[in-house]
């Protein structure tokens, strides 16, 4: 019985060939959107979540009042001694978060996250190139992959890094002295300087005289044990009043706009695969409507109706794979030649289940066209109604 | 005495319709034998088609009986019914004989396969009967790429390839010219003929009755009359001759 479904598809598709490839088309459009949307979530995403989801940190402490908002949340450094000497705390790190720009030549600039770490303690990212922070001097910086794409920078390149206070301009000479994997942050490529270069060049809304005790955003904490995650965070609780303690997954769907970003770009994605299901059943639907005739014929002579289903299932299945395949290529193709630092980022996982989704989709819309050739009477091939 | 290929015994169809029951067909009964091939005529709404559509097996009479080859068609489930069709039914309709993207030799070739037939020695059956139907230069060409005639004829070679009990062919002529009409009768009636076959077939057109062993005429949905060779047929084969049989056939003016 299959070999004969398959028989007839082929054959439908062969000498129809063109009509196939016209539809096809239309689900690769339908398969580049997808995968569209899919990789801008992703690109969103990660340009959002990239630096915390990677932290070499179990746990990040705000400050209560601040729900989770990093910008908000403001810790003092002594406290940093307290969470230390937690149980099961393993080691501690201050993490400042700001905003700069490197100075391009021809008075462009490329905005970043200025983020300050504590050399060698948790938040400092491993390098890939170079050194880590604080080896040469207190001017070395470690930069993310994405900012050296964009601005070509090197390790022991020198830049210019511009900030403000209150009113003013300020710039600061740095030097790359290492480089790590893409930790955006904020929508944004991180450059990563020692914690008190840090407070020395992030922007401020005014001059500061008096200067205070040193203050971050958040501590990130590394665990003895990752498992104890939830008793050291109760321990925390104990031990240091007007703190939050949370995971990373927990801090970066925290950030502001995250979850709201990601359910507007799924929801985009599910309403295209529905139109992606209506396209091709609509498609089949039209095209059963047009054969009906000749369904009836075929059942007439004695056609079992699970050729019939069967070799439309198969129709459907192939145009729809070979619509998907054109597709990844055509979004291969142009993803190629998009420059770095758009937040696109076509990743293998989430592109998969955009593809499997939309294979899924492909005949859920055809069980329609599927159903009513079923209910083609072989009746009709004499011209008469059941 | 040759077999009975078919034997229809008090066949009623009834209808409901908005006036009450309408009886498509009422109280008819023959015989067809093996090597036979009768024309069933009738006017418009005289039960003909539908009578097609019982002997097919695509519909339920309300009483009576039909029996294929011996095999009653009222005792099988639709899944048989759809077996019985491919096995022992040949078909041949007016339109959409053919699938439009299967060339003509497929088209034949598809009831091989739908019957677990189909090899080298059958498909060169195929290839030989299509010769036979006058199609040898036609084998691969789509059914959209052949005249009405031709496509007729690649229909009855799908009908005959699996040597089935019953061959029916509905109206095959509406479509055609005169000259591809007797065409296509005639090639079809011969067929039966040499293969020993049993053939039926509806049509309006009475000068196609001449290629029939006997005619049957319905009209209301009962048998009005049959015509046997051994009476009218010689007078059939001239029209000219006998205009009071097609005006009988026609039922405008039935002879008592």
């Amino acid at each position: 019985m299959m070999s004969i479904a398959i028989h007839l598809t082929l054959r439908e598709m062969w000498r129809n060939r063109g009509r196939f490839l016209l539809f096809s088309l239309v689900v690769a459009m339908i398969t580049l959107l997808v995968l569209f949307i899919a990789a801008l979530g992703e690109g969103l995403g990660s340009g959002n979540r990239e630096y915390l989801q990677k932290l070499n940190a179990d746990l990040l402490v705000y400050q209560d009042t601040a729900q989770l908002n990093i910008g908000a949340s403001r810790l003092e450094r002594s406290l940093l001694r307290t969470i230390a000497s937690a149980e099961g705390v393993q080691d501690v790190g201050p993490i400042g978060f700001s905003s700069a720009s490197i100075m391009l030549p021809d008075d462009e600039q490329y905005d970043i996250s200025l983020i300050g770490v504590e050399p060698g303690k948790p938040g400092e990212p491993s390098v890939e190139a170079g050194e880590g922070l604080g080896r040469r001097s207190d001017q070395d910086v470690i930069i993310d992959r994405t900012v050296a794409l964009v601005t070509g920078l090197q390790v022991n390149d020198q830049f210019t890094v511009r900030t403000t206070v209150g009113s003013e301009e300020e710039f600061y000479t740095l030097t790359v002295g290492g480089i790590t994997d893409s930790r955006k942050y904020g929508l944004r490529g991180s450059v990563f300087v020692a914690y008190l270069k840090w407070d020395q060049v992030m922007p401020r809304a005014m001059v500061v005289t008096d200067e205070g005790e040193l203050a971050c955003n958040i501590v990130a904490v590394r665990l003895a044990d990752p498992a104890q995650i939830e008793t050291v965070r109760q321990a925390l609780y104990e031990r240091v009043t007007r703190i939050d303690a949370v995971d990373r997954q927990t801090a970066y769907e925290n950030t502001p706009g995250y979850q709201e970003q990601q359910s507007t770009l799924m929801t985009q994605n599910g309403f295209a695969l529905v139109i992606g299901a209506l396209v091709i059943g609509g498609f089949f639907q039209i095209q059963t409507l047009q054969k009906v005739p000749q369904i009836g014929m075929l059942k007439a002579i004695g056609t079992p109706n699970g050729i019939v289903a069967m070799a439309a299932m198969i129709q459907i299945v192939l145009t729809t794979v070979v619509g998907i395949g054109i597709g990844g290529l055509i979004t291969f193709g142009v993803a190629s030649v998009f420059p770095p630092g758009i937040p696109i980022v076509f990743e293998l996982r989430s592109g998969a289940m955009a593809a499997i989704s939309l294979l899924l989709m492909g005949p859920i819309g055809g069980l329609v066209s599927i159903r009513y050739s079923l209910r083609v009477e072989p009746l009709t091939a004499l011209g008469l109604n059941a | 005495m040759t077999s009975v290929a078919l034997e229809v015994r008090s066949v009623v169809k009834t209808y409901q319709s908005g006036a009450g029951t309408v009886n498509a067909v009422d109280d008819v009964s023959f015989e067809l034998h093996q090597g036979e091939f009768i024309a069933l005529v009738g006017p418009s709404g005289s039960g003909k088609t539908t009578m097609l559509a019982m002997l097919a097996a695509l519909l339920q009479p309300t009483a009576g009986s039909i029996a294929i080859d011996g095999q009653e068609l009222g005792a099988m489930n639709q899944r048989q019914r759809s077996r019985f069709r491919r096995r022992k039914i040949g078909f041949t309709f007016q339109d959409n004989n053919l699938v439009s993207y299967l060339t003509a030799l497929e088209n034949v070739e598809l009831m091989l396969r739908l019957n677990g037939e189909f090899d080298a020695e059958n498909r060169k059956r195929a290839k030989e009967l299509l010769m036979i139907l006058g199609l040898e230069e036609r084998l691969n060409v789509l059914p959209r790429q052949l005249s009405g005639g031709q496509q007729q004829r690649v229909a009855i070679a799908r009908s005959l390839i699996n040597q089935p009990a019953l061959v029916l062919a509905d109206e095959p002529t509406a479509s055609l010219d005169s000259e591809r009409a007797f065409q296509v009768v005639e090639t079809l009636a011969a067929l039966v003929h040499e293969q020993n076959r049993a053939g039926i077939m509806v049509t309006h057109d009475l000068r196609m009755v001449r290629y029939a062993d006997r005619i049957i005429q319905m009209l209301d949905g009962h048998v009005e009359r049959v015509v046997s060779p051994e009476d009218d047929l010689a007078c059939l084969a001239d029209p000219d001759a006998c205009r009071l049989i097609p005006m009988d056939v026609l039922g405008v003016e039935p002879v008592a």
